[in-house]
């Protein structure tokens, strides 16, 4: 009995230090000069709470070996394979995998002959939590990976959405259930039609929201499962799981408020209102004649320019043009030129996706700049390159009051010089709202893939 | 009871601490920070490895936490890792 109670006090002290660990390593992940550390801290702490949880357990060793030996193998597998293009994606899926441990932990616990009834609280809420987190990461995978494509406004999504909602007295019915036992209807094996319903809410949940907004259902989903382990952590009466899980539901948090800002939207509207279609009217005034260039033309404003901003988009990483990018940038530097990259929070698909990419492509991150640093100073750039990038540099959100992303912060691209937007078509954002930067005295136009058009300004200056 | 106030008391003052730790995050991290942050929810692992072995129900039950936790746990620190291993200063 001593030996036991032993292993508990020499666990609490190693889960105490795990804490520790965990709480220097994401302090040390939020700096620059310190993050691979961090990140290595982190892994140490989750390595010992681990590790000396294995000293004492119930479940039969053979089924942890294999467990964590297969989901290391395809975590690994994926980890390393994965494209970087591919990151935003295979966040929200590791991310679902996590939520999918702690629903399946607090569905165990609920087979326990003795629950309270604050376990059993704890209980239904571990497994709403971690439901929704783990089948809404799949939906937010199949849309960024654009293997779903279906959205607002479809019959099936409409059918989602309303489970989503039918999910929330289900929550507070299957709490409520063993205290009002007698005084409210008995419903046969709710147990299991309300596991069923927290996955199905969790895809309702998901589903309508647009794919310019992932970055902040990422955030949101990845402090969900936080939230769902430190359920868990209680449930289990685990210290350790509530701190790691508390400090992952916070990080989450905050960068869904960051994302949520860069946007100048409410959190709520983001989620469950969406771009609402108003105003469509207000933008037409501004439209007139776009001028076309070609790289040739491009080459020769470059080659003349002393400053040049760099502002990509998600567009760049369809195009996977950010090795292209860098070359030109290098080119640039090598003629002369001042080089600096305009990096939106928001552009992309995930917080900080464009640092990631251009990270990938080798370019130094001193020069990377968030919108505060150079929209001082954007009337001494001689050309801004906008490249797959739309709604962050749209003129509206500063200029036209009616605009549904007026007020939103952007990189003020139309107060330089010259601007070179390349795109695809003439097609709008993710807002659905019309650009007046296009039509600009001081926007040139160059159509085509981003890619090749870029490819091509980089073959001239070789030349 | 007095058990799960200490534990809520714990779990409060956690989400603080995390509140202050990020809030001053320049956005180059924000994609290393969130992966490595998916990568610590993984810690459902330890509570995975916690439950009991009751049948062949609580079996499964167990094996599939254990399995998802785990892929959770090596893919999120590796990707960070990946990830921060590219941002460099020339």
């Amino acid at each position: 009995m001593e030996n036991i109670a032993n292993i508990q006090v020499i666990q609490n002290i190693v889960y105490i230090i795990s804490s520790v660990m965990f709480i220097l390593g994401i302090k040390m992940l939020g700096k620059e000069a310190t993050a691979v550390k961090g990140n290595y801290l982190s892994a140490l702490a989750m390595f010992s709470a681990v590790g000396i949880t294995c000293l004492s357990l119930d479940i039969d060793l053979k089924i942890i070996l294999a467990g964590v030996l297969l989901g290391g193998l395809i975590g690994s597998l994926i980890a390393i394979k994965v494209k970087m293009t591919a990151i935003p994606e295979m966040v929200a899926l590791f991310n679902g995998f996590g939520g999918l441990a702690t629903f399946l932990i607090a569905w165990s616990q609920f087979n326990e002959p003795s629950n309270s009834v604050f376990q059993h609280v704890l209980i239904m809420l571990t497994i709403y939590i971690g439901g929704i987190t783990f089948s809404g990461s799949l939906i937010a995978y199949g849309k960024l990976s654009e293997k779903l494509k279906l959205g607002k406004g479809s019959m099936i999504t409409n059918i989602f959405i309303s489970f989503f909602y039918l999910s929330m007295p289900a929550l507070i019915y299957v709490v409520a259930e063993p205290s009002l036992s007698g005084l409210i209807p008995q419903v046969p094996s709710y147990f299991s039609i309300f596991l069923v319903l927290t996955l199905v809410a969790g895809i309702g949940f998901v589903m309508p929201i647009g794919g310019g907004d992932m970055p902040v259902v990422i955030s949101l989903l990845n402090s969900l499962s936080g939230i769902a382990a430190a359920f868990a952590g209680l449930l289990l009466l685990n210290n350790v799981l509530i701190v790691a899980g508390s400090l992952v539901g916070a990080s989450g948090l905050i960068l869904t408020i960051i994302m949520a800002k860069a946007m100048n939207r409410t959190i709520t509207n983001i989620l469950f209102v969406g771009y609402a279609s108003v105003s469509q009217a207000s933008s037409s005034e501004e439209q007139g004649e776009v001028k076309p260039i070609t790289s040739d033309d491009a080459y020769l404003i470059l080659e003349n320019a002393s400053s040049v901003l760099v502002v990509p988009g998600y567009g760049m990483a369809v195009a996977q043009a950010q090795h292209v990018v860098r070359e030109l940038g290098e080119l640039l530097e090598e003629n002369g030129t001042e080089v600096k990259y305009g990096i939106h929070p928001v552009a992309g698909r995930m917080p900080g996706h464009m640092n990631v990419l251009l990270a990938e492509a080798n370019v130094s991150y001193d020069l990377l700049a968030e919108p505060d640093d150079v929209n001082p100073s954007m009337d001494t750039i001689d050309v801004a390159i906008v490249i797959g990038a739309n709604d962050v540099v749209n003129p509206s959100a500063t200029e036209e009051e009616g605009s549904p992303i007026y007020g939103m912060p952007i990189i003020e691209v139309h107060n330089a010089k010259t601007v070179f937007v390349l795109k695809r078509s003439m097609s709008s954002g993710f807002a659905g709202v019309q650009n007046p930067l296009f039509f600009r005295e001081n926007t040139r136009m160059l159509f085509g893939d981003a890619k090749e058009s870029i490819g091509q300004i980089v073959a001239e200056f070789k030349d | 009871m007095e058990m799960y106030i200490l534990l809520g008391f714990v779990l409060l003052l956690s989400i603080f601490l995390g509140l202050e730790l990020i809030s001053k995050v320049p956005s180059t991290l924000h994609t290393p920070l969130m992966s490595g942050a998916n990568a610590i929810s993984g810690i459902a692992l330890v509570g995975a490895l916690m439950l009991s072995s009751a049948g062949q129900m609580q079996d499964i039950l167990a094996f599939g936490a254990i399995l998802f936790a785990s892929i959770n746990v090596f893919g999120g620190y590796l990707v960070t890792n990946r990830m921060l291993s590219m941002f460099k200063k020339k």
